[in-house]
């Protein structure tokens, strides 16, 4: 058992856990950030997505001692308070999801690919997308979101007041 | 069809798996709603309207009693808060937002001020189950009608408190309003004034037609949808309490095997607490992970039986059909006319074999339950379809009475016919019962994929008669094991033959959207094609010569237009379609795929589908149920397949079985027929039986290589 520090949603942690713990575990049984999903345990299916460095990260298959350097942001940081981020946003003007298991990583994926790439073509939407699954098949309304707030942020970064 | 009406459609049999238990007789009493309601207005709906009219009329009931057999109920507190009770769950269907938007409709209060309680057998009516689509036209219609009778009560309550005539007052935005005139009115809270007023709603409680729809009707977002995508939200495995420890089962080699001995003194010594029972052997431990390497470190002797395995399966099932078994269910057979003498005497003869093979609901939330005991009493949180039927199963299963369980469904990460049983809470259950203390399990994906319930495999054989005109005269249509949903067909054929024929199945097996609905869909709108090509007619003509039904006729047509259907086509493009109804929803769905004979890549790249279900309740909701159905049906149609051996199955992976993802999902074209002055059906099933049939239609129109087995391309289109 090691202690290990942890930068999440701009909180420092400190948790004893096996380095080789995943992370997934670590944040939905320690932390009690359960936004985060269990959905397969392979990185098949991208409900567990965080971002790491700004990175989508599949966190299920992610060792708990090889992220203390670096900042994770879970769906629970993504708000500013009550404030939505855009992509969190567009999920809901879209009624992007049924169930919304995978809505958790579907957002932090769809966040990760505008910080890269602000004007994504429609096929590299679905590129990008295409390790996260939605067994709803709301796949289309999540393309819609996406360019939905692709497009808000850029009209937001264009008045200066990006995020 | 005079048959389609909701009450005339028998509740599709769910043949596989346990029933509930009798009807939950609700025996609290007047005062011990209000002592936990508190003061204010309750109407509750009677499972049996008759005979609570009979009741009301003969005055020997007292006064105090409310009817024992209730299915909704709705109060309206002092503080105007309006909260609805209802044994039916949340899975994605969207119905918390749907059953909002009825009583928001009928009562006139903003959609925002309802609160929906749903599935908990402590707070909650009785229900059998969230499933078959019926949510709908059953209870969506109850709660109209218990809001509908709030409505008119208060209007009562106004017109009494202003000494007035009722016809001046009406009812909008949770108050009663006067005459414009007199410039009034009164919120529904106000009204209430400490009283404890109770009503039982009545058949001929007057409903606000589909046509005058204000809040239902149209598209409203998901009620608590912020929560979700803030990871607010608390599925069941999210659930938590105080000292709560995390579960894991030992799991047999294979399907069959029994427990021979078992040694668990090393999981002890790891900290885990260790159950062994028969033949469940599992732990409770601090964490997953602990918990996971505890059951590693069990040693268990197992003794395996040989089992069959998917090479042999359809073969098997049509060795262990059960013949001669009394089948209980309605519509396992259908005779009609004299079959074998009509396929003799017709023009054309056509006889096909179709086979479906083993799915996987694969929902993405793995079953999950949280399990506390109180003493004798346990409390079960857990994502199922039937929570009075875990109730009863988790009643059985450590021998106690139903009233010391209790169970509540969290709004569940999906179920789609897979989360009908309690196998999840009981180990939670027993677990927390040897730890004596509140224990979590989720499943991890392999179990989901090998300890839950499959699909059922199917063969279904069709022998068809037909005269040159293109009038079919003769249907003979045997399906083994898939089931009897949706086995009748809607083309008029004097000569029928329909037989469902109960199989022992390799595989433990159970409900899955849609039912056999797709499976004898796919068989009988690939044998329409089959039979329309054999003709040299256009399979869209042959259809329509063949059918009456006005509903189903006009989707088909609906969908030909919007698709396109009859333009010309390049090389490798292929056009088909299929449809029908199911769950008193009707569907035609067309479908556009391009194939590469060279590689044998098969892509759908187009669907449209037309839908009509009666008075639509949420436009929004009801494309999204149809897209979704559409995208989860492209699994089953082209790819997905479980495949097993020996007793173990081979493919329990996210990475080794493949689900439908982003890519493989194709321009959906949705059209929405409104029929406001039919009753509004369910959506959740009937979108879904157009698409396999469509796509095997269209890769046929493509490439000439008919397809009779679902999944159609697991491997891509093989040269042939």
């Amino acid at each position: 058992m090691s202690t290990i520090r942890l930068a999440i949603n701009g909180k420092s942690y400190t948790v004893d856990a096996e380095p080789q713990t995943s992370l997934l575990s670590v944040l939905r049984e320690q932390l009690d950030l359960t936004g985060s999903k269990y959905g397969c345990g392979e990185g098949q299916c991208g409900a567990c997505t965080v971002l790491i460095d700004g990175k989508a990260q599949r966190s299920c298959v992610t060792k708990v001692g090889t992220v203390s350097q670096k900042q994770i942001t879970t769906i629970e940081g993504l708000a500013s308070g009550e404030q939505l981020h855009p992509v969190q946003e567009a999920f809901l003007e879209a009624a992007a999801m049924q169930c919304g298991y995978c809505t958790s990583g579907m957002i932090m994926s769809a966040v990760a690919l505008l910080q890269r790439n602000p004007a994504p073509k429609e096929s590299e939407i679905i590129n990008f997308m295409d390790g996260n699954i939605c067994r709803c098949g709301t796949y289309p309304r999540i393309v819609t979101a996406i360019q939905k707030a692709a497009k808000v942020m850029a009209s937001s970064a264009g008045k200066g007041a990006g995020r | 069809m005079s048959d389609r009406t909701p009450a005339q459609v028998p509740l599709e049999p769910e043949r596989y798996e346990l029933r509930a238990a009798a009807p939950y007789r609700f025996d609290l009493d007047r005062r011990e709603f209000f002592k936990f309601l508190g003061a204010g207005l309750l109407v509750v709906s009677a499972l049996r309207p008759a005979v609570v009219a009979q009741e009301s009329g003969g005055g020997r009931q007292r006064r105090s009693d409310l009817p024992k057999e209730i299915d909704a109920w709705l109060h309206i507190g002092e503080d105007g808060k309006v909260t609805v009770y209802t044994g039916k769950v949340e899975m994605g269907q969207n119905i918390r937002t749907s059953l909002s938007q009825a009583v928001a409709e009928e009562l006139h209060v903003p959609i925002d001020k309802i609160e929906m309680v749903m599935g908990d057998t402590q707070l909650t009516p009785f229900d059998m189950g969230t499933f078959g689509s019926r949510t709908t036209p059953t209870m969506n219609l109850q709660l109209r009608k218990v809001a509908a009778a709030a409505r008119e009560m208060l209007i009562s309550l106004a017109a009494a408190q202003w000494q007035t005539d009722r016809p001046h007052l009406i009812a909008a935005d949770g108050k009663v309003m006067d005459h414009p005139q007199k410039n009034r009115s009164v919120e529904y809270a106000a009204l209430m004034q400490g009283q404890q007023l109770t009503l039982t709603v009545t058949a001929d409680t007057p409903l606000m037609p589909a046509a005058s729809w204000k809040v239902a009707g149209q598209s409203a977002l998901k009620v608590d949808g912020r929560d979700f995508v803030m990871g607010r939200h608390r599925y069941p495995s999210d659930q938590k309490l105080p000292d709560m420890l995390y579960g894991r089962v030992l799991r047999p080699p294979s399907f069959g095997a029994t427990l021979l001995s078992v040694d668990a003194q090393a999981a002890e010594q790891m900290g885990a607490t260790a159950v062994h029972d028969g033949n469940f052997v599992g732990v409770a431990a601090a964490s997953t992970e602990l918990a996971a390497a505890a059951i590693a470190a069990i040693h268990a002797e197992w003794k395996s039986e040989p089992q069959p395995s998917s090479k042999e399966l359809f073969v098997y099932l049509r060795k262990n059909a059960v013949e001669g078994k009394d089948l209980t269910g309605d519509g396992d057979r259908y005779d009609v006319g004299t079959v074998d003498q009509a396929l003799g005497s017709a023009n054309h003869r056509l006889q096909q074999t179709y086979t479906v093979a083993y799915i996987a609901h694969t929902p993405l939330e793995p079953r999950a339950a949280l399990a506390k005991w109180d003493g004798n009493n346990l409390t079960v949180w857990t994502g199922t379809q039937r929570p009075f039927g875990v109730r009863g199963q988790l009643a059985e299963a450590f021998r106690i009475p139903e009233d010391q369980v209790r169970v509540l469904v969290p709004d569940t990460g999906s179920a789609y016919g897979g989360k009908h049983t309690g196998e999840t809470a009981i180990e939670a259950a027993r677990l927390a019962r040897a730890a004596k203390r509140p224990v979590k399990l989720v499943w991890s994906r392999e179990e989901e994929f090998t300890w839950a319930y499959f699909r059922p495999a199917g063969v279904i054989d069709v022998t068809s008669g037909v005269r040159s005109d293109g009038t079919i005269t003769a249907w003979d249509f045997h399906n083994y094991n898939s089931g009897s949903a949706g086995i009748r067909t809607y083309y008029e054929i004097p000569n029928q033959r329909i037989v469902f024929h109960a199989t022992n199945s390799p595989l433990r097996q159970g409900s899955y959207r849609a039912l056999a609905a797709t499976a004898n869909h796919f068989a009988r709108e690939s044998h329409m094609d089959e039979m329309a090509h054999a003709l040299k007619m256009d399979p869209l003509a042959f259809r329509l010569k063949n059918l009456k039904d006005e509903r189903l006729r006009a989707v088909f047509e609906v969908a030909a237009k919007q698709f396109g259907w009859g333009k010309s086509k390049t090389a490798g493009q292929g056009f088909g379609m299929g449809g029908g109804y199911e769950k008193l929803g009707n569907i035609a769905t067309f479908a556009e795929v391009n194939v590469n004979r060279k590689s044998g890549d098969v892509k759908v790249v187009r669907v449209v589908s037309a839908f009509e279900c009666g008075a639509i309740v949420n436009p929004d909701n009801l494309r999204n149920q149809i897209e979704g159905s559409n995208v989860q049906g492209l699994g089953g149609a082209l790819f997905e397949a479980i495949e097993f051996e020996d007793g173990k199955i081979l493919n329990g992976r996210m990475s080794k079985y493949r689900v439908p993802r982003f890519s493989d999902v194709p321009a959906l074209g949705t059209v929405l027929l409104d029929r406001k002055e039919l009753p509004s059906a369910g959506a959740g099933e009937c979108p879904m039986v157009g698409l396999a049939p469509a796509v095997a239609n269209a890769i046929f129109d493509a490439s000439g290589v008919r397809l009779r087995s679902l999944p159609l391309v697991p491997d891509g289109l093989k040269a042939s």
